[in-house]
């Protein structure tokens, strides 16, 4: 053989060794990634069933140091539910109103490009900052305007002056509705974005056959594009929903945390997150089992309306193909 | 044969109040689309108003000195800053490699019926939430790293020249590096499958024809997918960056909550578990303000991350022609 024939030899084998190399060590990563995280959720799993119970489902929170096995997640399990459905029921048609401007009249404009922008960064926000924003609006800000109206009333006692402050102290507290407003800002960018995206995925001629029967353009949208990309919306919804059930961040100062039975949103609400937090992180065995299960409950929870999100996706794909 | 007047006239009053119902309906979606735009506004100035005192009182030295003492109301963020930015710089040195095999492997390697499975399972561990990441962390990685990891690490690697130092300490498991690794757990998923999606959109035709001329397929990944992709998968990184940086309860669990600069193994602090563990009892005026102020801080950090993010991804699309 000669010399040149050894180099390409010599190469051939050094590129052959190189690609080896790195194809095993990019499946090694891949199952140090997948490894890792298969043990939070086996951890989770495992766990979250040693604290399950149907007590978990019926009793209230129990007061620290109780025995093991009193008290449940009921109060917290339900303040959840009523705050996540709040926070959707509010988010949802903003978020959709905001995708259809997005989609049919501002598709191409500045404008629409700079929401747009906003919307994705508003999308990856850090959400202890969407609560902090939301306390100062809704709790901070109307009991410091509150007291100045105190001090400036305090003359002429019995004014509206003075109702209006005691009112506005009044509705500055730690409140359901501040955590479902709280959340909100955090289904809000979803929303918008998957409904942008799906209006933009219906067929333009869908548009033009509708508008040339001389359908007015709100009908066009209202009673053909949104049926048209309905599953999309919807899912666009449902991961907003999963998104915002396990949010503890956002919560820790809007709806703080309620020990007792609460379905007033002008109150403390107990919730599953902060509930979590507060018990995991206490020495008490019985709060720490009680935390488990409810991580078990929320990321089966998470788990289920992604998954359901997902296939009703891939159904309306399907369909269009 | 004439139309009757009074049925043009009906029509007539059809037609304005289709303009009408139309420029309502597009009043309407147009408020909801500012709304978002109001929506972050909004929040960037709360934080920076209700953060106003603590920047009149300290000026530059809330930034650059580490003096926290919520009892003498003295309030310098440089720990919890320091600590935000060292914990996401180890999450990152770690995700990214890690995710880039991962992305690697399921658009190249695996074989075809794999791909699909393991590609969805990672983009559903995205969405579990970050407190059962944090109560995995506190639980189940504190004690095997105080354990099995830390002592070695801290009577080995602390012997070394210049990074030796960063692992004085005692091994007790709570601490910057322990977020750091948390951390990465977590952003691995957004990484990974920001990364693989953006793999997805090389054009074929350019993978088989670099395979036609022999290229082996790390060549191909090496010198075709990743200067194709280059710029989103900086964006990518920064999106996972972004998620880091601003990540609360995944970090509060396992950082310690010690408002001090510390070294890797030490107990510290990062600006979101600082707030999360500090604002509920913040009743001083001056307090709430520096907590605030950091959070302006930390909206600001992110905000510049995640613009980068967005505008490196946006030249992909670019490149696509669409």
């Amino acid at each position: 053989m000669d010399a040149a024939a050894l180099a390409t030899e010599r190469l051939y084998r050094r590129r052959k060794l190189t690609n080896g190399v790195a194809l095993v060590l990019s499946g090694a990563a891949a199952i140090v990634g997948l490894f890792f995280l298969g043990w939070i959720l086996l951890t989770t799993l495992d766990r979250g069933i040693d604290g399950l119970s149907l007590a978990m489902f019926t009793e209230m929170t129990p007061p620290p140091g109780a025995p093991l096995g009193v008290g449940g997640l009921l109060n917290a399990i339900v303040g959840s539910i009523v705050m996540c459905m709040l926070a959707v029921a509010m988010a949802a048609p903003i978020g959709i109103a905001a995708g259809t401007y997005l989609a049919e009249y501002a598709n191409y404009t500045k404008t629409g490009a700079v929401i747009r922008f906003v919307n994705d960064i508003l999308l990856s926000a850090p959400s202890i900052v969407l609560g902090l924003f939301v306390f100062v609006v809704l709790i901070g800000m109307p009991r410091q305007i509150g007291n100045a109206l105190q001090d400036t009333a305090a003359g002429q006692a019995g004014g509206w002056l003075e109702g209006m402050a005691t009112w506005l102290i009044d509705i500055s507290g730690f409140s359901g509705f501040a955590g479902a407003v709280a959340l909100g800002f955090i289904v809000l960018p979803v929303v918008v974005r998957t409904t942008d995206e799906m209006l933009r995925l219906v067929p333009t001629q869908m548009r033009e056959a509708a508008l040339s029967l001389g359908v007015p353009q709100w009908k066009v949208i209202s009673k053909v594009l949104y049926r048209a990309a309905l599953s999309g919306i919807l899912t666009g919804v449902m991961l907003g929903l999963a998104r915002i059930s396990g949010e503890t961040a956002p919560l820790l100062f809007t709806a703080f945390n309620n020990s007792f039975w609460n379905i007033d949103l002008g109150e403390p609400m107990a919730n599953l997150p902060v509930t979590i937090y507060q018990f995991a992180m206490s020495p008490f065995e019985n709060w720490q089992l009680l935390a488990w299960a409810g991580a078990f409950l929320i990321t089966c929870f998470v788990l289920l309306v992604s998954v359901l999100a997902r296939t009703l996706l891939l159904r309306k794909k399907m369909s269009h193909d | 044969m004439a139309v009757p007047a009074n049925h043009l006239d009906h029509l007539d009053r059809l037609a304005r109040g289709d303009a009408r119902a139309d420029r309502l309906f597009r009043w309407s979606v147009a408020a909801a689309g500012f709304f978002v735009l109001a929506g972050l506004l909004g929040a960037a100035l709360t934080m920076a108003w209700g953060g106003r005192e603590a920047f009149a009182t300290f000026g530059l030295d809330f930034l650059t000195s580490d003096h926290w003492d919520p009892g003498n109301l003295v309030f310098g963020g440089l720990a919890p800053i320091v600590g935000t930015l060292i914990t996401a710089g180890i999450a990152l040195l770690i995700a990214v490699p890690i995710s880039f095999g991962i992305a690697v492997f399921l658009t190249e390697v695996a074989p075809p019926w794999l791909r699909n499975p393991i590609g969805t399972a990672i983009e559903l561990l995205a969405g579990i939430p970050s407190i059962i990441y944090g109560m995995w962390g506190l639980f189940v990685l504190v004690p095997f790293l105080a354990e099995h990891v830390y002592p070695t690490l801290s009577r080995t690697v602390s012997q070394w020249p210049i990074i030796g130092p960063w692992f004085d300490g005692p091994p007790i498991g709570i601490g910057m590096l322990t977020a750091g690794i948390v951390l990465s757990i977590m952003i691995i998923p957004f990484i990974a499958s920001v990364m693989r999606e953006v793999f997805m959109t090389v054009p074929n035709r350019l993978k088989e024809s670099a395979y036609a001329l022999g290229s082996t397929t790390f060549e191909v990944v090496w010198s075709i997918v990743l200067p194709y992709t280059r710029s989103a998968v900086i964006g990518g990184i920064f999106l996972g960056l972004g998620r880091a940086l601003g990540e609360t309860m995944a970090v509060t669990f396992v950082l310690g909550n010690a408002n001090r600069l510390a070294n890797l193994l030490e107990p510290s602090s990062s600006i979101a578990a600082t707030i999360a563990n500090e604002f509920g009892e913040a009743f001083a005026d001056l307090h709430r303000s520096s907590l605030l102020a950091l959070g302006f801080v930390l909206f600001m950090v992110t905000f510049v991350v995640l613009s980068i993010a967005k505008l490196m991804l946006m030249s992909l699309h670019r490149r696509e022609g669409n």
